[in-house]
């Protein structure tokens, strides 16, 4: 075997140069014992960007583990680009999430709008259409001088991208808060739609098959990237600029089209775009996937710049391309039909037995230039092993944290004039409408958006399944959630309580959940206090997605997320895809019709205002005793719900979550300009404003036909769930008896403007 | 009825109108890909929304350039009906079938929402009568129609207006946000001054089925047909 040598200019790799890659002293000690040699300078760049925590989910492996993956309707859990679940006739629907934090807080805009970009390539990757996207997004407080520069740079960056490649957005979730002002959150979420036996795999099977690259010439943007997003930020973050890349939507369209119309002629035997850690991670994770190996020619990958060193074109995150592993003999075919959408392709190697990465160059040889000529020599062969499976892998340690221990239901003195409280809350940026933010986004392209942003719990989408006896219509519902300050408290219920929300959402607009992605925001897994957040809400994601029937088939982790040693909320965002059975069981969340009755289904409230956004504005920080969830309860109101809905038997349903009772109440009488005159549902003894804006779990607000209310309460008595009739639709007004009258339309104007602040 | 929705490599609204011609109206319709030089044997050609190149340069500038556009000049040119939506009004204006231009919204921002629209003037796709109030979505950032003050003259002499920005119970914008994007003259949709090319912001092919919740945009090619003598 020959020693794989260094390009001219590089340096020897050393301790130094290991520890500025990212590698901590035993990993650079590991790496000389594996080699019995000094690595060359690519391949040190290789093995670091693959032993990142982004690549390699070192701290997070051994919890990963613990997370439900499986269930009559997955058709892939995670490991591959995305996950699938069986949405009937042979078809399934694939989708995953996937944070771009770091960059995005670097540049806003091509951040967040290559993250979009990315998650959209891991879903077609699979050989799905994408069909729908959702986000969610985290900003420091609104009045933070960066806030409305990073929101504005972000929705425009995420509507650049989707609205480009016609790819609908069609809901997301967003918050503003303290501990995000210099650690912004971006998670991107896309679902499409393929035919089960069509799904495509990143495996490099085939021993001689060619690696074809497609798409993007490779340049130098991006390089490390995955090494920078396992790192905290610093002093020296706005010196990162060269490893954020740069989008272009109109390319990844032509690969979106030339990719589906390459799987459909069956040529191909894998595929894996170039994401994080580009060519490296694409190349090693399907030859690893199949248990072969790899060799590249990297005198032949297509670049847009001079004299790119192995190393670079190794590391680079230029976006928009994909690495194509052709059944050989039919590379022609996959050349026809990328010339058809202009791509560039190019053979750049083959799969090997040797279960060895080995790339081949010549230095002094440029193609961009046409200088020198080509004479390669290896500059890097690594066992594929050592850079996927004997990754390090660690089990750090942790240190629990008491909670707090008083059930904190008052701020203070209760506030006086509590219809002025509920116009206020119902106006802050964590509460109002997001109007401002979806209205940038085509949340409408593809013709199949039944439910759209801001009318129901979640989106509602119809997406076009095709096979050879025609096209059959199917209704997903898809939405996303988290809310850090639960988490914070309590990181197991907090968990918990993501997930729950998410699948109540679904639930909520007449749909069955079916499967469900996350993407796990903390901070420094070396501080054991966060790596015990992160193993405890491992522990709540796990038991509420048993609990209520969505496995974990694809996700995504995101550490380091902390700014000079100031962690952000741990924050397990979550994203569940459901079914309807039938378009029309679908409910939106506003009030329809005057004389209708109001009804609350679920836990009476016991007034705890632990995490609630009314808490944290009155006492100034995320404080109190968590507010928990019983996840029994959980599951029999959600399977109440659906059966509701099923049954059609409601009009419309509204979950109670940020913002609690009142906000709930509000929007389901904005939505349509309807008022309310109800009293407040049974609870335990606790203030009026605790009960009002308490964000407990395990509750619904629904609205029926006076003439089903029998029907309605003996449905919900068969599940156990507490149903309690509370008023009616009525009037130009939200009235709570003996708490407060509010004209509806102050409170429609304070909702509408409550990003005005920061984006005006 | 035979359509032809053309298809440039940015396209992402050509399904959206194959969708609404061919599913919902029931006439027959295919894709004319960018690079075709021919568009079958159409009665009616449909440019869909999207960003036809990347858009990189100015919305439509390089697909008025593309070797479809010969055959789209010489259908329009003996008359046939032309309907360009969004990035297809865009196109048709790169291309010169359509006077004016469309430029940066007013606000700078994409944006997509229902708005409302009046007709002003019958023509092939706009037989509803002059004065009915559609609702429609937009879903665009360069949508603020402009043309010079004797532009606007000409286009109001010669009945050119199709449609324009109107509030929900049909009047005039006066400078409020019924008029999306900024458009002088509130100006939504442009006929040709032989009103068999129409070119407009707002997506009559989203909103043509009651389950999307609106289904007032089949009205234009309901329209359409009837022009062309088919029901």
């Amino acid at each position: 075997m020959s020693t794989p040598a260094n390009f001219p200019g590089e340096p020897d790799s050393s301790p130094e140069i290991a520890r500025e890659f990212g590698l901590v002293s035993e990993e650079w000690e590991r790496v000389l014992s594996t080699l019995s040699r000094l690595p060359s300078y690519a391949e040190l760049g290789v093995i670091s960007v693959m032993w990142s925590e982004h690549c390699s989910y070192k701290s997070s492996r051994v919890h990963l583990a613990r997370l439900p993956t499986t269930g009559p309707q997955v058709v892939q859990g995670p490991g591959e680009n995305a996950g699938a679940v069986d949405i009937g006739d042979g078809f399934c629907a694939v989708f995953k999430m996937e944070s771009h934090n770091h960059p995005s807080y670097i540049e806003p805009y091509q951040g967040a709008a290559t993250g979009v970009g990315g998650i959209l390539r891991d879903v077609f990757t699979m050989g799905a259409r994408p069909v729908a996207s959702l986000n969610s997004l985290r900003f420091g407080r609104p009045d933070h001088p960066r806030t409305p520069q990073l929101l504005k740079g972000v929705v425009a960056g995420i509507g650049g991208y989707g609205n480009c490649i016609g790819v609908p957005t069609v809901g997301g979730e967003v918050q503003f808060d303290t501990s995000y002002d210099g650690n912004i959150l971006v998670n991107a979420f896309t679902v499409g739609i393929a035919k089960t036996e069509d799904l495509f795999f990143g495996v490099a099977e085939g021993i001689g098959n060619p690696i074809i690259y497609v798409g993007a010439k490779t340049g130098r943007d991006g390089i490390h990237g995955a090494t920078m997003a396992s790192a905290e930020f610093g002093e020296e973050t706005d010196s990162k600029l060269p490893t954020v890349q740069v989008g272009d939507p109109f390319m990844e369209k032509l690969l979106l089209e030339a990719c589906l119309e390459i799987f459909a002629t069956d040529c191909l035997s894998g595929v894996q775009d170039m994401g994080a850690a580009g060519l490296t991670s694409s190349s090693v994770e399907m030859a690893d996937r199949a248990g072969n190996g790899i060799e590249l020619d990297l005198d032949a990958i297509p670049r847009r710049t001079k004299a790119l060193s192995p190393y670079e074109m190794l590391l680079s995150e230029s976006q928009e391309r994909m690495l194509m592993v052709a059944k050989a003999g039919r590379e022609q075919e996959v050349f026809d039909i990328c010339a058809k959408w202009d791509l560039d392709a190019s053979i750049v190697g083959r799969v090997t037995d040797t279960g060895r990465f080995v790339c081949n160059a010549t230095p002094g040889y440029d193609p961009f230039d046409g200088t020198g000529e080509p004479n390669p020599v290896v500059v890097v062969d690594l066992p594929v092993d050592l850079l996927t499976n004997a990754a390090p892998k660690y089990d750090r340690p942790q240190q629990g944290r008491a909670k707090g221990a008083t059930l904190f239901t008052m701020a203070g003195d209760a506030p006086e004039d509590l219809g002025a409280e509920l116009v206020r809350l119902i106006g802050s940026p964590n509460i109002g409408s997001r109007a401002w933010i979806w209205r940038q986004y085509d949340h409408i392209v593809r013709n199949g958006t039944v439910i759209r942003p801001g009318d129901g719990d979640a989106a509602v989408i119809r997406a076009f399944c095709e096979d050879a006896s025609g096209t059959r219509e199917k209704f997903l519902a898809v939405s996303v959630d988290c809310n850090g300050r639960h988490v914070e408290l309590d990181p197991y219920a907090g968990a918990a309580m993501a997930v729950a929300e998410c699948t109540r959402n679904i639930v909520c607009v007449g749909a069955k959940p079916l499967g469900l992605t996350d993407c796990l925001n903390f901070g420094n897994p070396k501080v054991p206090e966060q790596m015990w957040r992160f193993s405890q809400a491992i522990d709540g994601l796990a038991a509420a997605c048993s609990a209520l029937g969505a496995p974990v088939v694809s996700g995504n982790v995101s550490l380091y997320n902390e700014t000079d040693g100031k962690a952000i909320l741990p924050t397990p965002t979550v994203a569940v895809v459901g079914q309807l059975e039938d378009p029309d069981h679908r409910l939106g969340l506003g009030f329809l019709s005057e004389g209708d009755v109001i009804a609350h289904l679920g836990r009476p409230s016991r007034g705890v205002l632990g995490g609630s956004e009314w808490l944290v504005q009155h006492s100034g920080s995320d404080t109190g005793a968590p507010v928990g969830i019983d996840l029994d309860a959980e599951a029999e109101l959600q399977h109440a719900m659906l059966d509701l809905a099923r049954k059609k038997l409601l009009r419309s349903a509204h979950d109670i979550s940020d913002g609690g009772f009142a906000v709930a109440l509000a929007e389901s009488c904005i939505a349509h300009g309807h008022g309310a005159r109800v009293s407040l549902p049974s609870s335990e003894d606790a203030p009026a404003h605790a009960l009002l804006f308490s964000e407990e779990p395990t509750r619904i607000l629904v609205s029926l036909s006076a003439s089903k209310v029998g029907e309605v309460g003996d449905v919900c008595a068969r599940y156990g769930v507490p149903f309690e009739k509370i008023g009616t639709v009525s009037g130009q007004t939200v009235a709570i008896e003996g708490v407060c009258e509010v004209p509806v339309e102050e409170l429609a104007e304070s909702h509408a403007s409550a990003l005005d602040a920061i984006v005006s | 009825m035979r359509v032809a929705v053309l298809q440039f490599p940015g396209s992402n609204a050509d399904w959206d109108a194959l969708h609404a011609v061919r599913d919902v109206l029931g006439a027959d319709a295919w894709y004319a890909f960018h690079k075709q030089t021919s568009l079958g044997d159409a009665d009616a050609v449909v440019i869909p929304g999207g960003f036809s190149y990347g858009d990189y340069l100015r919305a439509g500038a390089i697909a008025g350039f593309s070797p479809i556009d010969n055959a789209v000049r010489e259908f329009a040119g003996r008359g046939g009906p032309v309907l360009g939506i969004c990035n297809g009004f865009q196109i048709l204006t790169e291309m010169g079938l359509l006077p004016g231009a469309l430029t940066r919204n007013a606000h700078l921002r994409f944006e997509c929402r229902d708005i409302y629209l009046r007709v002003e003037n019958e023509g092939p796709f706009t037989d509803m009568g002059t004065g009915k109030v559609l609702r429609l979505p937009i879903a665009h950032a360069d949508g603020r129609y402009h043309t010079t003050e004797e532009g606007l003259a000409e286009l109001e002499r010669h009945g050119q207006i199709a449609f324009r920005y109107c509030t929900h119970g049909g009047g005039e914008p006066k400078g409020s946000d019924a008029n999306p994007n900024g458009s002088v003259g509130d100006i939504a949709g442009l006929y040709n001054r032989e009103k068999n090319v129409l070119g407009m912001m707002p997506h009559p092919e989203r909103a043509s089925e009651a389950i999307l919740g609106n289904d007032a945009g089949l009205a234009l090619f309901t329209s359409l047909r009837r022009h062309l003598g088919f029901a």
